[in-house]
């Protein structure tokens, strides 16, 4: 079959997909975006969490059927038009929160989508918010500096504004 | 909330302005950037036009004799373009990394739970799994040997290898075995001296690596008939030792790019999906990217030892400890890998950081049809540092000591001998790193008035609004080497390039070393900056163009790789000083590199590197060999076995649902020597990576083998910690330097997972006045519903 939906705002369309095919094999096989990772393709690691519609979903579970017409924001996608690095983004470099960076992206969407809910969220809000994206490297210490900067970053940031 | 981000966003400026991109600053990972974009590239995205993808068939049985293989259904299927046996492989059958007794696809028998049987190659993965699904294997089931008393009795229950099937081969199904005797051994009359005598049993269940990049890679076959690979390894060249032979190929034509790496962990020390790939890439004369999907990727790679342990120890009524007596007994499964040198590790530190007059040990790796395992952080130490450290606390019980001091009474330090009869000749500054630990605040206290039921025990589940809960506190000290051990002439190699590109000197450092996450990149970077002194350094893909860097394992890639580059950095400098010498006569002394010119630090610039370097290059490989050691003696354990040591404390605050036997860690420290913090932030990361990685060993990590069938091969069934579950670590990082490392540094990736996970239990044990010998800790060892 033929899918046809946006992707970081541009429309793309893929041919020849097997309707067992998920999102995620989609948009890292067909499409040019492999940002979003593959390491489980259970819905358990958030890998893969990319925005469907403005709501964060993991990618590995939506057939890639469903997505027709839709809209999909990656994490090539947190980025501005310009390519300057998301506040998010750049928290996750500046706090140390990146090691093997294969949660990351997963990891960055999720964040991006706490913080726009609640831009000061608790130690307790941020823990809950991020609890289905599993990090094996940095022990966790570190992504929470990063959320915690980036929120700081995000309400200076109206506050200036 | 607020106080807590701007601390936040102070702390980082603390960094940056300690931070001059050099050794000991905190500069920002180099791949950080690609890695935050989406576009760094893991080996799961290689990626080539007209490309394959490959999958293995794999065994369902854990012992069983293959009568048949039939393939020609998955052959007809439309899209298959090759699928491959054992019979189909042009070289070598076995590969290994110690013996090589592991066959590329399995040959008339299967030993293991998801052993390669076949490959196939087709043009889209639902394809290629539709074709595995075709191949028909009939095979004669036969009983697996599992246990360690069936192994231990070949002649009732059978061989995992028959007799001297391969020359290295140990005897029965004994893979590995060393033993280890100091002072006087452990005898009657040194029974007689201690006041008290602890004895326990003690085990360890299979944990797995669980990197979150699964086994990937892309073969490209080559015009020369050879094959170029790019691939998520820990050790480009032993991979392309093993491999070449089994394709018929020499070294030289089989070339290794390490593709991005998904976190490692010891997991991607063996073979996965290399030869395979590689073998359907020569089949096809095609690319062929293999990508394991989770549950293959548990079957695929070697996992952590289970351990079953029997220690004992002596000690006087005022704590000093007697004599100690162990035996380790550690499942390798089907296939070597790494077991020999686990074993080595298990019996040289496996009476932990503790001056013992009298020591006895007995370590055996078993050949058993269970998953091989192998490498994994913590490497040997791991297991036995929870038995000796829940023995440490019995013992204090005993005497009614508080279990710190004892454990500080008995702690060794510089100038020590290990019971292997090493003196340690560089710091050791184990009782100061448990006071550390206990010096540090408390956490508050459970407020049971404000709770947030998230932070409880049972967490978001809502299990308890504070009842039945009580807090536990528990400590802990672990030692593990750093490097390759017992004679190994481990060394790595460095090429440092310095030349003028676009007006200003460049580094450039090219290595082998696989990035596995760890930070290395940046490392190299900030060492070459030093040395040189210039701002911009680029560095080049690791590959097997330049000399092998060893493993990124066993803590020692800052040592060895770091070391490499630093020597070459510091011989291309000499170099550079040595042309200036001869162009301009200088006759100073104090000649050196700094802020992109050429100085001497008494009487200032001479001149910039750029007019001195020219047009020309200096472009220079030094390796990096550590200081020689050599093997333990067999029966006495005897020997200068191991490069450096490094130790870590801990204190774990735990609270526990006691009616539930739901456990929160509340809070991890933990308290670490690592003699020179090259790059402190990602020092600190790395120490806490590993004390997670530890809590998960403690309270849910384990891969559940039933009679040789693993039921849990998922991110669904094989739990790791999430951020929920993690607590906050504070990390207090103490700095002795090392006079034989480089720059004084201390490898640190292990020591954490070592020490964090006996302390946890503790503080469990602690709570709920369990004896809890085995881990990880269950809800049901905990309410005792077992
Ligand atoms: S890959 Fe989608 S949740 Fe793990
Ligand atoms: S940084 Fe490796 S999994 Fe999170």
């Amino acid at each position: 079959m033929r899918v046809t939906f946006t992707a970081n705002g541009k429309p793309v369309e893929a041919d020849d997909v097997w309707e067992g095919e998920s999102l995620l094999y989609v948009l890292r096989e067909r499409v040019g975006l492999p940002g979003s990772k593959n390491a489980c393709e259970q819905g358990e690691c958030g890998s893969c969490t990319v925005y469907l519609d403005g709501t964060p979903v993991c990618s590995c579970l939506v057939a890639a059927g469903q997505v027709q017409g839709r809209e999909v924001r990656t994490v090539e996608g947190l980025s501005d038009e310009n390519g300057e690095l998301g506040l998010v983004q750049q928290a996750f470099i500046d706090a140390g929160a990146v090691q093997c960076g294969f949660c990351t992206p997963g990891l960055l969407v999720q964040t991006d989508a706490l913080l726009d809910a609640d831009a000061q969220p608790s130690d307790t809000d941020i823990r809950e918010a991020l609890s289905g994206n599993l990090c094996r490297c940095t022990g966790y210490e570190k992504i929470m500096d990063a959320v915690r900067l980036a929120s700081a970053r995000k309400c200076a940031k109206a506050a200036s504004e | 909330m607020s106080t807590r981000t701007i601390q936040g966003e102070k702390n980082l400026q603390d960094i940056r302005q300690a931070s001059k991109d050099g050794i000991g600053g905190s500069p920002l990972r180099p791949d950080g950037t690609l890695k935050v974009r989406g576009e760094f590239a893991y080996s799961s995205d290689m990626w080539h036009e007209d490309m394959l993808w490959g999958m293995a068939l794999r065994s369902p049985h854990p012992r069983a004799d293959i009568l048949s293989v039939d393939i020609s259904e998955a052959l007809k299927l439309p899209g298959v373009y090759a699928v491959l046996t054992h019979e189909d492989i042009p070289g070598s059958k076995f590969y290994g990394l110690e013996i090589q007794d592991q066959p590329a696809l399995a040959i008339d028998k299967v030993r293991y739970h998801g052993e390669a049987i076949a490959i196939v190659a087709a043009d889209h993965p639902e394809t290629a799994r539709r074709a595995v699904k075709k191949i028909k294997v009939e095979y004669e089931v036969l009983n697996p040997i599992v246990t360690e008393e069936q192994c231990l009795a070949p002649e009732i229950h059978g061989y995992v290898h028959e007799p001297h099937e391969y020359k290295s081969h140990g005897s029965g199904n004994i893979c590995h075995s060393q033993k280890l005797v100091h002072g006087g051994g452990v005898t009657d009359e040194i029974r007689a001296l201690a006041d008290v005598i602890i004895k326990s049993d003690y085990e360890v269940g299979m944990q797995d690596q669980a990197f979150l990049g699964p086994e990937s890679g892309l073969a490209v076959p080559a015009e020369d008939g050879g094959i170029d690979l790019y691939v998520a390894t820990q050790w480009l060249h032993v991979d392309r030792q093993q491999m070449a032979p089994v394709l018929g190929l020499p070294e030289d034509k089989v070339r290794l790019t390490l593709a991005g790496v998904g976190g490692a962990f010891g997991g991607r020390e063996d073979l996965s999906m290399q030869i395979h790939a590689s073998l359907l890439a020569q089949r096809t004369g095609k690319p062929v990217k293999i990508v394991y999907a989770r549950d293959e990727s548990f079957f695929g790679h070697v996992h952590r030892h289970p351990a079953k342990m029997t220690y004992e120890h002596g000690v006087t009524r005022d704590g000093r400890l007697v004599f100690a007596d162990a035996r380790i007994v550690l499942d390798g499964g089907a296939y070597a890998s790494a077991s020999p040198a686990v074993v080595g590790n298990a019996a040289s530190l496996g009476h932990g950081p503790y001056n013992i007059p009298n020591v006895r040990m007995e370590a055996i790796a078993l050949y058993s049809n269970n998953p091989s395992c192998g490498a994994m952080r913590g490497f040997g130490a791991v297991q036995a540092a929870f038995a000796y450290e829940s023995q440490m606390d019995k013992l204090a019980e005993a005497i009614g000591m508080d279990p710190v001091e004892l454990r500080q009474l008995n702690a060794m330090s510089e100038g020590d001998s290990m019971p292997t009869g090493q003196v340690i000749d560089s710091p050791a500054p184990v009782a100061e790193l448990l006071q550390r630990v206990k010096d540090m605040p408390l956490p508050p206290p459970l407020d049971l008035e404000n709770l947030d039921v998230r932070t409880l025990p049972g967490a978001l589940s809502n299990t308890s609004h504070g009842e039945g809960i009580v807090r536990g506190i528990g400590y802990s000290v672990g030692i593990k080497n750093v490097g390759f051990s017992e004679g190994f002439d481990d060394y790595s190699t460095a090429r440092v390039r310095l030349e003028v590109i676009g007006g200003e000197p460049v580094a450039m450092v090219h290595t082998a070393m696989a990035e596995v996450g760890q930070g290395g990149v940046t490392v190299h970077a900030q060492i070459a900056r030093t040395e040189l002194g210039v701002e911009q350094v680029t560095i080049h893909p690791a590959n097997t163009e330049v000399g092998s860097a060893g493993s990124t394992s066993a803590s020692r890639q800052t040592y060895m790789t770091g070391g490499a580059v630093k020597y070459a950095a510091e011989a291309v400098k000499a170099a550079l000083i040595e042309k200036g010498r001869r162009r301009y006569g200088w006759t100073q002394s104090d000649i050196t590199l700094s802020g992109g010119k050429v100085v001497s630090e008494s009487a200032g610039p001479l001149v910039p590197m750029v007019d001195l370097l020219g047009d020309e290059a200096i472009d220079l490989t030094r390796e990096h060999h550590h200081r020689p050691t050599v093997p333990f003696d067999k029966e006495t354990g005897q020997g200068f076995g191991h490069v450096q040591y490094t130790f870590c404390a801990n204190r774990a605050v735990v609270d526990v649902d006691v009616e539930l036997g739901l456990v929160k860690v509340v809070e991890l420290t933990a308290a670490q020597d690592v003699g020179k913090a090259l790059n402190p932030l990602s020092v600190i990361g790395q120490i806490q990576g590993g004390c997670t990685q530890a809590l998960g060993l403690a309270v849910m990590e384990e891969i559940i083998v039933k009679d040789g069938k693993v039921r849990n091969a998922s991110f669904t069934d094989y739990l790791i910690p999430t951020i929920l579950d993690t607590p906050p670590i504070p990390v207090d990082m103490l700095e002795l330097p090392d006079p034989n490392a480089p720059y004084g540094l201390r490898g640190v990736g292990e020591a954490p997972t070592v020490s964090a996970t006996p302390c946890i239990v503790a503080a469990i044990r602690q709570a709920t006045g369990k004896a809890l010998h085995r881990i990880p800790v269950r809800p049901e060892h905990i309410t005792g519903t077992l």
